[in-house]
């Protein structure tokens, strides 16, 4: 497997001739709560309503990604948690004076894995990679068999009770054989969702690393944004400013998949000792049958 | 217990249904395991039980694939899963297999019960029982296939809880199908099933430490707890019995309850799993805690269509084929996958 390879799921789907691998690159630090994404996603894509309730967690009553919500701002009140706060010299100005507290606004998406569980566990072949690298449900050939949904590792595809299908977010494939920007990333107004080919997100991200450390908050880092990492690195990366499962995320990501070869041959084993087994029961012993 | 944003899930909950799911895990089971003691039976000349086998595992593998459809959230389009092969995906290897297991079951129950076609209904039994045996354990990578982590991490050993459940079942149900003079196959297969189960599933528990947990608390850890004094019972009942017939057709009903009970355990241990976010992100905490960064992948490797299918063409030659026509070329297949 070469590198190129390795980092190019849409070559790796077979498509010979491809654009760049386009995707998202969310800094949350710069992040301010507005929820335009989740709108003008919903206007854009037609996402049904999902439950107008007051949930009490902070400005959040979307909860969470699921069928009809494909970006999810998070909302995390940090409130005088000076040892959460406070790092390097203790008086980091991003950061907060000690017991001081802080507001985390994080807008969450389908991370469009390099390696992506849904889409390999799907068994009618509605998931498939298109040829931007990113991953998408064709919603007219899902039988809504739910696979997807107990394989994806972030919790982000859900099945929709209205229609019985599964969806999830398609980094608005239409716009982009468009040449267009997806709808969230075009709404937001602070630049926190940034959309681009992934070559290019991940060296802006980088920089914009560098600066924030260089600004004294040592508590900024990236997230997923490493094809090394247990899911082959993904389409969709954050720049956060705590620990992911802070944000709801989990913290160190592997693709089911990568175990189904050992699964495999623990199955087959599994079967060679039961029709063993059949066997050995039904032997004519001495004295028996 | 780790952060976690408001104590919600990091991993969404199976949408998968119960009972239609573990009951589908319990019937496969049955169905699959029934028709290699029918195979056996048969060839060894024990018609009653292998009459009353083979019907079980056609009345079984109909009630799965039933429960199959009706799960579906577009139940019109289940003839969807048979647009693609995946080897990727154990949803799509297993309809397949049911695909060609189900006929084959069917036609080998009609042989033998209406005396027909006897040669042609040999040939469908000893079938049956090839793809009966993936029909039995492929359901482990199924549910093991996932994010769920109280299924996922117990990959190596729930293929044999499953396969061990199967048996107890079959074994379960020709005792309480034929006279306990034509049943000693069914025992001695029902008391094999039932160790391997009960041993397998204490392995897993061990190796899981921590994350045994949803396997031992709860409504889960209520029915496997039930599944196991059940299955002491009928094993107790099934050895020392004897000739009588109620005791008998008790300690299958035992045992073919039992094996029910783990499946709806091992479910409900998936489902609490994956509501808790601690036990998604503990173990993936420690094991950053454990290795440096980069290299906390060192042995990986990506999962190719390829390598998958090799490895199922290598279990299916390992596993389907009855002992003595096994094949040599297998190992070496297996051997190419670390």
């Amino acid at each position: 497997m070469t590198t190129t390879a390795a980092s190019d799921p849409a070559a790796r789907a077979g498509y010979e001739a491809h654009p760049p691998r386009m995707g998202f690159f969310t800094d949350t630090s710069v992040c301010i709560g507005c929820k335009a994404c989740e709108v003008a996603c919903k206007e854009w894509n037609s996402v049904p309503e999902d439950g107008l309730e007051l949930t009490g967690m902070s400005f959040d009553n979307t909860v969470g990604l699921s069928a009809s919500t494909w970006r999810h701002v998070a909302f995390i009140e940090q409130i005088g948690r000076p040892g959460d706060l406070v790092r390097g010299d203790g008086h980091a100005p991003g950061a907060g004076a000690p017991g001081q507290s802080r507001w985390l606004m994080s807008s969450d998406v389908c991370k469009h894995c390099t390696e992506a569980a849904c889409l390999d566990v799907c068994p009618t072949g509605a998931l498939f990679r298109t040829e931007f690298g990113t991953v998408v449900v064709q919603d007219d050939v899902c039988n809504g068999c739910g696979y997807c949904v107990s394989a994806c590792p972030f919790g982000v595809i859900a099945r929709r009770e209205t229609d019985g299908g599964a969806h999830k977010c398609t980094l608005c494939y239409d716009r982009l054989t468009d040449g267009q920007t997806p709808a969230c990333a075009k709404a937001c107004p602070t630049e926190s969702i940034q959309f681009g080919p992934l070559d290019e997100l991940r060296e802006r991200a980088s920089a914009r690393l560098t600066d924030l450390h260089d600004q004294g908050r040592p508590e900024a880092r990236l997230y997923l944004e490493n094809p090394a990492d247990g899911i082959g690195g993904a389409g969709a990366f954050f720049l956060l400013l705590d620990e992911p499962e802070v944000y709801g995320l989990p913290p160190d990501p592997v693709v089911t998949t990568r175990d189904l070869p050992r699964m495999w041959r623990h199955v087959t084993a599994a079967g060679a000792a039961l029709a063993a087994g059949a066997m050995i029961a039904c032997l004519r012993w001495k004295g028996t049958g | 217990m780790s952060d976690s944003y408001y104590g919600r899930p990091v991993i969404k909950e199976t949408i998968w249904g119960s009972p239609e799911i573990p009951g589908y895990l319990f019937l496969g089971g049955l169905a699959s395991a029934s028709s290699l003691l029918a195979a056996f039976a048969h060839a060894a000349g024990d018609r009653h039980l292998a009459r009353a086998s083979k019907t079980a595992a056609t009345v079984a593998i109909g009630l799965s694939a039933a429960a199959l459809v009706k799960d579906l959230g577009r139940p019109a389009r289940f003839l969807n899963m048979l647009r693609v092969v995946k080897v990727t995906s154990p949803m799509s290897v297993g309809t397949w297999l049911i695909t060609g297991y189900a006929p084959l079951a069917a036609a080998a129950a009609a042989s033998a019960l209406t005396g027909k076609l006897p040669r042609a209904g040999a040939a469908a039994t000893a079938g049956a029982a090839a793809l009966g045996a993936g029909v039995g354990t492929y359901t482990a990578a199924l549910i093991c296939d996932t994010a769920v982590p109280a299924w996922h991490d117990g990959y190596r050993e729930m293929p044999f809880v499953f396969a061990g459940s199967a048996a107890t079942a079959a074994g379960g149900l020709g005792m309480l199908a034929v006279a306990p003079e034509h049943a000693r196959p069914a025992v001695r297969f029902a008391v094999l099933g039932a160790l391997t189960e009960l041993t397998a599933k204490s392995m897993l528990v061990q190796r899981l430490g921590d994350g045994a947990k949803p396997y031992q608390e709860g409504r889960a850890g209520r029915l496997m707890e039930a599944g196991e004094v059940l299955t002491a019972a009928g094993l107790a009942g099934a050895v020392l019995g004897g000739r009588d017939r109620s005791a008998a057709a008790a300690s299958g009903l035992a045992l073919l309850t039992a094996s029910a009970l783990t499946r709806f355990g091992v479910f409900e241990a998936g489902r609490a799993s994956a509501r808790d976010p601690g036990y998604t992100v503990a173990p993936q905490r420690q094991r950053l805690r454990e290795k440096p960064r980069e290299d906390h992948h060192p042995e990986r490797t990506r999962l190719t269509p390829r390598a998958a299918f090799l490895s199922i063409v290598a279990g299916v030659i390992t596993s389907a084929s009855p002992g003595r026509r096994r094949q040599r070329t297998a190992p070496s297949a297996s051997r190419r996958f670390p």
